[in-house]
């Protein structure tokens, strides 16, 4: 081929490369710059696509079962999406500008992607927003705006194994009411090859003892980092003074993903988990006997953590009149309840508290922990410095906590500034 | 009319409508990604609708200014992957090409029974999902799995595979005195500088007993792979040389050092090529197997920027990593190709290599080798 030709040949690829770009630019997903803007709405009957997390078939099932009652009423259709990485579906959603209409988003995400304009900030148009628990519409307020509708919650409770629990001779009397009886109880409890406590190895389990010493990882605002601190320090101390003792151990080193299949399998005979373990148990350890208690507090008194996800709406969705009304109807008492009942988690709403002890009157552990529970950090660019702080707790017990504290001290402040 | 140019112009104009569909193809799925992959590195894409829409601006180095000159967890986290990953390209690589070398001229005898039976069965990891197998591994290396089991029939209390993220090389430190072991903190003298935010002696950690099933795992699928372009290779020689050799009474070992290595180079090109490119990229057992854990010590350039774009939504600094890769590969595979370079281009002749055939005096007394059947 002689020179000319390889130049021409050149150009032809650059000019198609070019050209491909400019499609890619022509199509156009400028419009909804402002995040607040709502979309023209689409006329007549539409299907709103809506993308959940799940356990398996039947939490999808029950989702398809719920939003029945609001297709019948509006003659709209809803698709229940089940992802299998949501986190990256709506990643690839959000730059083809296509996301779900309504999609599950969880606290830990919920600032990347309100910051990056992927989310309506809708909060402020739904009626019961006073009904909601305050700490939640404040997990899902970003700069100043509420913007999307708690589901559910969750908090840490002791799990307990109760047919290793009475053969160590364990009464009711003796459910661990502070740290020193937990210490007590996990080593009775410890045996071969159980150990009385399994733990997950991150700050979303050791962060409770954290709470119970009184300190936290940032202010109440989150304007500024409290990682550094005697109390913290008080915390962590006591998990590696328990994880010393041999009578508590992480997950990883008992074979186990999470505490509940620590539990399940006969590893553990307690573990701290949330209200999650319940539909757990229920599908991989049918056969595990469990009763869940208050944590036991540290010196500064009760502590446990919660969680949370909220209905998103995208910004860029044609139907996100059809996509409120949607939330509107799942965030009212009756078909919230429905949810919390069949996943096992606490709807948001504070009017429908009495209906949910009402229906699990053995779980009050759980809902006890509403009133003192500390919410994740919701901060922009805070997730891969949890991380990171997570990746150190790994080391306990023989890593030195203080300097874990540091450490997170100084990343925190670096993506808060 | 009918000049030579014009029939020339139309062949040319047939040759180019021939291979548009290579070119149309190759530039939509390869050449367009990279070059919008180069744009969101030098933009400020928040992931939101297209890169190359009319909010997105131009931002310069300011991605690859922070991420590598920015005293930021970023930045370690990204010396942390180079680190491991380093450490895997150092061990993988040589032992997956020595051990598909082996292979292949165990499998190259003629003499030998079923041979298409273990050449199978050397290959068959290769063709195996890395998925299925990644899965079995995790099985096999379990606290209280197989292997562990094996260990413990000859007494050895095997380590939590997966959850042990000390280095290998802090554990033999700590073993001749330097250092107090892996838990404990380094020597002040290595501990008090750093490199790209991580300290001398983070970079001397060697990689951690969980790195090393990842190791051993790539290695038993790859080698098969080799394996199969060694043998590929092998019967390209042709058996007159080695007759020549046999006949000058070379040795087995002769014959190896100085026929079949230096004919075979090639193909070493190629596997050694191939196997610094993949081994940089490792990303799927990553994926599955550790997702960077325990303790960072499984994390890779690959999984990082993959992790940081999608997950943490920096996409700047996640497709800066990714072109930073793109060029430590490069760098790698240059010095490469210096080493293995032909060194007497005056005799480009096949047989005509230097030292190739050399009589060996005195002929020795051992049994002449070739491939006699």
């Amino acid at each position: 081929m002689s020179r000319k030709t390889t130049t021409a040949a050149v150009a032809a690829c650059l000019t198609g490369v070019l050209a491909l770009a400019a499609c890619g630019g022509g199509g156009g997903f400028d419009s909804g710059a402002d995040s607040g803007a709502t979309q023209p709405t689409a006329s007549g009957p539409v299907t709103l696509k809506f993308m959940i997390t799940s356990n398996g078939p039947a939490d999808v099932k029950l989702q398809q079962d719920t939003v029945k009652a609001w297709e019948t009423k509006t003659g709209n259709k809803v698709e229940v999406i089940a992802a299998s990485d949501i986190n990256q579906q709506l990643t690839q959603g959000f730059a083809a500008g296509s996301p779900a209409d309504v999609f599950f988003t969880d606290a830990n995400v919920f600032p990347t992607y309100a910051k990056a304009g992927n989310m309506l900030a809708y909060g402020d148009q739904l009626d019961m927003k006073s009904d909601f628990y305050e700490g939640l519409v404040k997990t899902f307020t970003y700069d100043d705006k509420f913007y999307c509708a708690p589901k559910d919650f969750s908090t840490l409770a002791l799990i307990i194994n109760t047919d290793m629990w009475t053969k160590a001779g364990l009464t009711d009397a003796d459910v661990p009411k502070t740290w020193a009886d937990l210490e007590t109880v996990s080593k009775k409890l410890t045996t071969g090859g159980v150990k009385g406590l399994v733990i997950g190895d991150t700050r979303d389990r050791v962060g409770a003892f954290m709470k119970q010493a009184g300190g936290w990882i940032a202010n109440a605002d989150q304007t500024q980092m409290t990682a550094d601190t005697p109390e913290n320090l008080a915390g962590l101390q006591e998990v590696q003074k328990l994880l010393a003792s041999g009578s508590a151990a992480y997950p990883k080193s008992v074979d186990s993903g999470w505490g509940g299949e620590a539990i399940g399998k006969g590893k553990a005979a307690m573990t701290i988990e949330g209200n999650w373990i319940k539909g757990a148990v229920k599908n991989d350890f049918p056969d595990l006997k469990w009763k869940a208690f208050e944590l036991p507090e540290g010196p500064q008194g009760k502590g446990t953590l919660s969680f949370t996800q909220c209905y998103g709406i995208a910004s860029v969705s044609k139907n996100q009149a059809a996509a409120i009304d949607l939330v509107k109807y799942l965030s009212t008492a009756e078909p919230a309840l429905a949810l919390a009942k069949g996943l096992g988690v606490m709807p948001s709403l504070k009017s429908a508290a009495d209906g949910y002890k009402a229906a699990f009157p053995d779980e009050a552990a759980f809902l006890a922990g509403a009133e003192y529970a500390q919410g994740p950090v919701t901060v922009a660019g805070m997730d891969p410095v949890l991380k990171d702080f997570d990746t150190q707790l790994q080391g306990l017990p023989g890593a030195d906590p203080k300097a874990m504290l540091a450490r997170l001290q100084k990343n925190g402040q670096a993506a808060l500034s | 009319m009918r000049r030579g140019g014009s029939a020339r112009a139309a062949e040319t104009r047939s040759g180019w409508l021939f291979v548009s569909p290579v070119i149309i193809v190759l530039g939509l799925f390869l050449v367009a990604p990279i070059v919008i992959a180069f744009w969101v590195s030098v933009s400020d894409w928040n992931g939101r609708g297209s890169p190359l829409s009319s909010g997105v601006s131009f931002v310069g180095a300011e991605n690859y200014r922070q991420l590598l000159t920015e005293d930021s967890l970023t930045r370690s986290d990204f010396a942390t992957s180079l680190r491991n990953n380093f450490y895997y390209v150092l061990l993988v690589v040589p032992i997956q090409t020595v051990l598909a070398l082996a292979l292949a001229l165990l499998l190259n005898q003629r003499r030998l029974k079923g041979l298409s039976f273990f050449r199978t069965a050397y290959y068959f990891p290769s063709v195996t999902s890395s998925v299925a197998i990644a899965s079995v591994f995790l099985f096999l290396f379990a606290g209280g799995g197989s292997v562990n089991a094996l260990l413990g029939i000859f007494g050895i209390d095997g380590p939590q595979w997966f959850a042990d993220p000390r280095g290998v090389l802090h554990i033999a430190l700590g073993w001749v005195g330097i250092g107090n072991g892996a838990d404990g903190p380094g020597p002040v003298a290595l501990t008090s500088h750093d490199f790209l935010g991580l300290s001398w002696w983070d970079w001397l950690a060697g990689p951690s007993v969980a790195m090393l099933t990842i190791i051993a795992l790539v290695i038993w699928v790859s080698a098969g792979g080799y394996m199969l372009l060694f043998l590929a290779g092998l019967q390209n020689v042709s058996s007159d040389v080695y007759e020549a050799a046999a006949i000058d009474g070379a040795t087995r070992w002769r014959t190896l050092r100085s026929i079949t290595l230096p004919l075979l180079r090639p193909t070493l090109f190629t596997v050694l090529t191939l196997g610094l490119i993949g081994t940089w990229q490792v990303f799927d057992q990553v994926y599955i197997m550790s997702k960077g854990n325990p303790g960072k010590t499984t994390l890779t350039p690959a999984f990082l920027s993959y992790d940081q774009s999608i997950n943490n939504g920096q996409w700047g600094s996640g497709t800066a990593m990714s072109f930073v890769l793109f060029g430590i590969i490069v760098v790698f595979t240059a010095i490469q190709s210096l080493v293995l370079r032909d060194r007497d281009p005056g005799s480009r002749g096949r047989f005509g290599r230097r030292r190739a055939v050399q009589p060996v005096t005195p002929p020795n007394s051992m049994q002449p080798m070739g491939p006699t059947t």
